[in-house]
């Protein structure tokens, strides 16, 4: 971890945003709220919450007061980690199935939006991550979308019978369940593992960190 | 390995509410609106029969919309669908679970079906939205299982105003609840008849246990970030959008003024060339009968 606390940004245009601020904090990083651009340039990584994608797609798209799109995917390509949870899965998603919504296109898989049905199949189950402890976590799915497929560079995380749940791509993270529900900080702590790592390669004078490389956690 | 799939919890149904926080929920009552409210960036859509504002002129019984209507809306949109019961009326609840609606509204803007008792909400696998005038009220509501709960404010009029007075009530009351001695919140229980439990809850964290959103007479993008500025989560707009002039503008411009609702800058940018508002009526020229808000307890 670094010695200073990591500036750690959540989109706040909508959605389940206080939620990831308390896990932030809890974890020991400095939580921000994210709606403009120019707010940016002062965070080491990026949180995009649950929330539906249609609104932040028309929050972000043609419509938008400034670039913040371009600006993400900018500091993205350029190795800044960003985390999707649920909707921030599919706004980082190459290919949304039977859709053309406004996205960030970055991560290399196809997803499925509300994939289980309307709110009555939401539902919350014990999911192994096995690259991060042998105990399985909580997790909650609220109207969630499953990842259909994950290209050559995608490492596979979790998977539950309906289909791929957690994913990583480089400094890309996506879940499709929302750990910011619960008191389990796992993948919160996982996530500043990959900005941590990004630093170090920052200051390593390291050209790109989109590399693969996996680092564990310890809990 | 066999995991079991724990649908219905109190996580799973207080979170669906969370996933709309900063949104708008709009009315509509037709397919046609449903989309121009998705695409206008809507978080939700509830699905009626007639708008609160059309409920008030037109009188008589007002019901469940007919289940035909609620599934051609849910059809017709990704995001989630909402639709009301009457006060008390659980048969319409289960009705509306069957239909796969996400989430249900008790509502007083339709008839109350059972001027004693609420829907007993913890039997349902999907979450309910109750509307509250005060702190008492809405820990009631929350205490038979809401999962949300909105202000009534006075539904179908474009006025604010009782919007406002019930935002700034259960707010003010859980302010006062954060600062008062340990002795006195089971005699404040008991004053706003609420369950204790949820008072020492309240009192503890600062806000209520589930998503808070106001509803009831917001018809502006000013109006909107009014009600964020004061402490809601998100807002629900009624007749204000498909009452107005140019819905489709309107509805977008609520939409962003919720989101940067602390910003004047853009809030005045989407404010302008809006068309007709919804004529609306004020909160004080009705009667006691036409009050909507005075349902349920």
């Amino acid at each position: 971890m670094p010695t200073s606390r990591p500036v750690v940004g959540v989109l706040a245009l909508q959605g389940a945003v206080s939620e990831h601020m308390r896990l932030l904090d809890a974890c020991g990083a400095h939580p921000v709220e994210i709606k403009r651009s120019k707010e940016l340039a002062a965070i080491d990584g990026l949180i995009l919450p649950g929330g539906e994608s249609t609104t932040i797609a028309k929050l972000t798209g043609a419509e938008a007061f400034d670039a913040i799109m371009d600006d993400i995917k900018e500091r993205a390509l350029a190795g800044m980690p960003v985390y999707g949870t649920c909707m921030g899965s599919i706004f980082l998603a190459k290919e949304i199935e039977g859709s053309n919504q406004g996205r960030l296109g970055l991560m290399d898989i196809k997803v499925r939006r509300n994939a289980f049905g309307p709110q009555r199949f939401s539902s919350e189950r014990q999911v192994p991550i096995p690259q991060l402890r042998d105990e399985p976590l909580n997790a909650v799915f609220i109207r969630a979308p499953i990842i259909l497929y994950c290209g050559p560079g995608v490492n596979v995380m979790a998977s539950i019978d309906e289909g791929i749940v957690m994913a990583r791509q480089a400094n890309l993270l996506v879940t499709s369940f929302h750990p910011e529900l619960t008191d389990d900080a796992l993948v919160h702590r996982y996530f500043l593992s990959i900005i941590a790592e990004n630093e170090c390669n920052l200051k390593s004078g390291a050209v790109s960190t989109r590399s693969s490389v996996f680092a564990p956690v310890s809990t | 390995m066999v995991t079991e799939i724990k649908t219905g919890t109190n996580l799973v149904k207080k979170a669906l509410p969370q996933m709309l926080k900063g949104g708008v929920i709009m009315d509509v009552v037709n397919a046609e609106q449903a989309k121009i409210a998705e695409e206008a960036g809507a978080v939700a859509v509830m699905a009626l029969e007639r708008v609160p504002a059309d409920i008030r002129i037109s009188g008589g019984v007002a019901r469940m919309s007919d289940p035909e209507l609620i599934a051609g809306i849910i059809d017709a949109v990704s995001i989630p669908v909402m639709a009301k019961a009457r006060i008390g009326h659980f048969v319409e609840a289960q009705i509306l679970e069957s239909l796969g609606v996400d989430c249900i509204d008790e509502s007083e803007v339709l008839t109350p079906a059972d001027e004693e008792y609420h829907i007993d909400k913890k039997e349902f696998t999907i979450p309910f939205v109750c509307g509250a005038r005060n702190l008492g009220e809405a820990l009631r509501r929350i205490g038979e299982g809401a999962a949300m709960i909105r202000t009534k404010g006075e539904a179908g009029t474009g006025d604010v105003v009782e919007a406002v007075r019930h935002a700034r009530t259960i707010l003010g009351e859980i302010r006062k609840l954060t600062v008062m001695a340990p002795e006195e919140r089971m005699t404040y229980a008991k004053e706003i008849g609420a369950p204790f439990e949820l008072v020492n809850q309240v009192a503890d964290e600062g806000k209520l246990p589930v998503v808070n959103f106001a509803a009831g007479g917001i018809a502006t993008p000013a109006d909107a970030a009014l009600m964020m500025q004061l402490g809601v989560d998100g807002v629900f707009v009624g007749s204000g959008i498909f009452k107005s002039g140019d819905p489709a503008k309107r509805a977008l411009a609520i939409v962003k003024a919720t989101t940067f609702h602390n910003d004047p800058e853009i809030l005045a940018q989407v404010s302008r060339n809006l068309g007709e508002p919804m004529v609306g009526r004020t909160a004080k020229s009705l009667t006691p009968q036409e009050a909507l808000a005075l349902r349920g307890w």
